[in-house]
């Protein structure tokens, strides 16, 4: 257990360490070190790997991962998981570009439309999950194969033809402020409202109280019923913004859009110290993993490593990380 | 009560999925062009035993109160490998199914290691050995080849006597040789009872872990038997990403469907599959009454959804609202 008072070499490790250190969370820590030992592994195969451009490029790419992540941890604190993630950020991607077809109306809504869809499929997620109770894992499976089949019926089965907006392109590919893409700019303001939400309000408190015990949130005159469906909604408006993102930054949208990020945002937020089973966790820790999986993916890119070794070092890393310190107590 | 009340009870789920599925299977022979032939009930089978297999597989972790993401890529794994192995001499032939059976042993209890002595939460552990599996898969197949003992396999997914359906009697004798006396033995009630109660089990001196490590174990060797069909009936291998994805979810939809209880501790391998017949039936329910092929993802994602908004109807006969939080 993290809090539970460490004993013998560790503690008096510990007791050295200095005080900011000593607080943190040990897995957010390690985690922030392997992004650290990344880099540096990263800078002996090219010096680029430390260059202020590389490194903004990196995290541009994050920048998706860490909007669906921020909905992904929401979830997760909860003590449930959302498998609906690639469908939703393809519709978000779909519907985003083709309400951008429709004149200046719809250009101008566009961005809004996408999210919209995204927080629909939630909202049925949410309502599954809170009011008919049944285990997540089936209701978000459900809802993925339900938004799959809608976008094929509106495609035909096609690539389709609608290319994003100008604002979406914009939010993905500008530069508001000089030399900080837009898209790491999304980011922050979504991350900033994240820890906000979860640090200094009711709702986040109730978050954190459902994961651990919501019969006990419940009693203390909580509706986590509602808590949960509003969460699920929050989750869906994430991955369909990062499906207008991916959209604008890849001016159209694609079918299978979304199936590379579902699992990369479950194993952001568990190697970010988030616990599966919900309840303890700081988005901190998310933004570490976020990082830690697209350095990785990078490098092993850069390397020109097959996709074969890829796959194989990405899933050997995150068992061993885990198993480092992501273990339960015996 | 009598003691044929208590088994209606424990089966209760079983007999729905059988029930659902002579229901769907009679809309669609009833609909079906061709009518009830031979040929129809084979071309259906083989393709429902491949989930089947898969299902079986899943259903055994889940009555653990765990979960398997990785069905998917170890029955994609041991389709590539039995593209390279499963050919040649009848004897190099056999050695070939026992290397890619052991396979998927080993994949199982790689994941039954990480879970029960690694401590780690089943989700994760399962999608990360599941991209390992599919790293493996795709350095034995970087593009889609390979061949397969063809009369190995027009046999298997053939018909006995011109009339029954060989994929079916494979499943069926899989499962009495497997399943059954797995079920019946010490290790495999102790499985249903860490599902159930694990510190009760625990506390009565169950060999929890080791039921545990045998059902993720087990579950290998079903997904493997999967891939194995798998190669039989399309003759290649092939590491599809999108198709060990698919056949992961669609397992964990067909144990729904079967009745197991995704809490653990309550159902069994027959109930899932008779989940994943169900399952295939419906999403070649579409193709009988002659819509576009376009619409079945839809249909079958709402059938889905239908499904599993069915077992709210428990929600009705709770009594004290503290129960809708277990």
């Amino acid at each position: 257990m993290s809090d539970a008072a460490p004993t013998g070499f560790r503690a008096r490790l510990h007791g050295r360490l200095p005080g900011p250190l000593r607080r943190a969370d040990p897995a957010v820590v390690i985690a922030f070190g392997c992004i650290l030992l990344l880099l540096l592994l990263g800078s002996l195969y090219s010096r680029n790997f430390l260059s202020f451009d590389y490194l903004m490029q990196q995290l541009k790419v994050a920048s998706f991962l860490g909007v669906i992540a921020t909905g992904t941890m929401l979830v997760i604190l909860l003590g449930q998981i959302d498998l609906s993630v690639p469908w939703v950020v393809s519709t978000g991607a779909m519907m985003a570009s083709a309400a951008a077809a429709y004149g200046l109306l719809g250009e101008i809504l566009s961005v809004p439309f996408g999210v919209l869809c995204g927080i629909l499929i939630g909202l049925v997620n949410g309502f599954g999950v809170a009011y008919l109770r049944i285990p997540s894992m089936i209701v978000t499976l459900a809802t993925n194969a339900v938004a799959q089949g809608l976008m094929v019926v509106y495609t035909g089965g096609f690539s389709p033809q609608d290319s994003a907006s100008p604002a979406m392109r914009w939010l993905a590919t500008g530069f508001l402020i000089p030399g900080l893409p837009n898209a790491v700019l999304v980011w922050i303001v979504v991350g900033a409202a994240a820890v906000f939400v979860l640090t200094r309000t009711t709702f986040g408190r109730a978050v954190y109280g459902i994961g651990n015990r919501e019969r006990a949130v419940y009693l203390s005159g909580v509706d986590t019923r509602r808590i949960v469906l509003v969460a699920f909604a929050v989750a869906g408006a994430c991955n369909a913004f990062a499906g207008v993102l991916l959209a604008g930054y890849a001016s159209k949208a694609a079918q299978s859009m979304g199936d590379a990020y579902l699992l990369p945002a479950i194993a952001a937020v568990v190697l970010g110290g988030t616990h599966v089973l919900g309840g303890r966790g700081s988005y901190l820790g998310t933004v570490a993993g976020v990082i830690l999986i697209t350095l990785l993916q990078s490098i092993l890119s850069v390397m020109q490593i097959d996709e074969a070794g890829r796959q194989l070092i990405y899933g050997t890393v995150i068992v061993v990380m885990l198993l480092l310190y992501g273990r339960q107590p015996a | 009560m009598k003691d044929w009340r208590y088994w209606l009870a424990e089966q209760r789920g079983t007999l729905m999925a059988v029930a659902i599925f002579a229901v769907m299977f009679l809309i669609y022979v009833s609909n079906h062009p061709a009518g009830l032939t031979a040929n129809v009930v084979q071309t259906a089978s083989n393709k429902a035993t491949l989930l089947a297999f898969v299902a079986v597989a899943q259903a055994l972790v889940v009555i653990t109160a765990g979960i398997d993401l990785s069905v998917g890529m170890v029955l994609v794994l041991t389709n590539c490998l039995a593209s390279w192995l499963v050919v040649g001499t009848p004897l190099q032939t056999g050695l070939g199914v026992l290397a890619v059976l052991a396979t998927g042993l080993a994949c199982g209890a790689l994941n039954g290691l990480i879970v029960i002595y690694g401590r780690l939460q089943p989700i994760v552990t399962t999608i990360a050995t599941g991209a390992i599996f599919y790293g493996l898969a795709l350095m034995l197949r970087p593009f889609p080849g390979g061949s397969v003992n063809e009369d190995l396999a027009d046999a298997l997914t053939g018909r006995i006597l011109g009339l029954v359906p060989a994929s079916l009697v494979a499943l069926a004798l899989a499962t009495l040789l497997i399943w059954v006396p797995y079920r019946r033995s010490v290790v495999g009630r102790a499985a249903y009872a860490a599902g159930s109660a694990e510190v009760a089990a625990y506390m009565s001196g169950m060999p929890i872990r080791r039921a545990k490590f045998l059902a993720y174990t087990l579950a290998g060797l079903f997904a493997a038997l999967g891939g194995l069909f798998l190669t039989f009936y399309s003759y290649t291998g092939e590491a599809a990403y999108a198709s060990g994805n698919a056949y992961t979810l669609y397992s964990i939809a067909a144990v729904v469907l079967g009745g197991i209880s995704l809490m653990g501790g309550r159902g069994s391998a027959i109930g899932a599959i008779f989940g994943a017949l169900a399952f295939r039936t419906i999403g070649d329910l579409l193709f009988v009454f002659d819509l576009d092929p376009l619409w079945q993802p839809l249909f079958q994602g709402v059938v889905l959804l239908l499904a599993v908004s069915l077992g709210a109807f428990g929600l009705l006969r709770v009594r004290n609202r503290l129960d809708w939080f277990e």
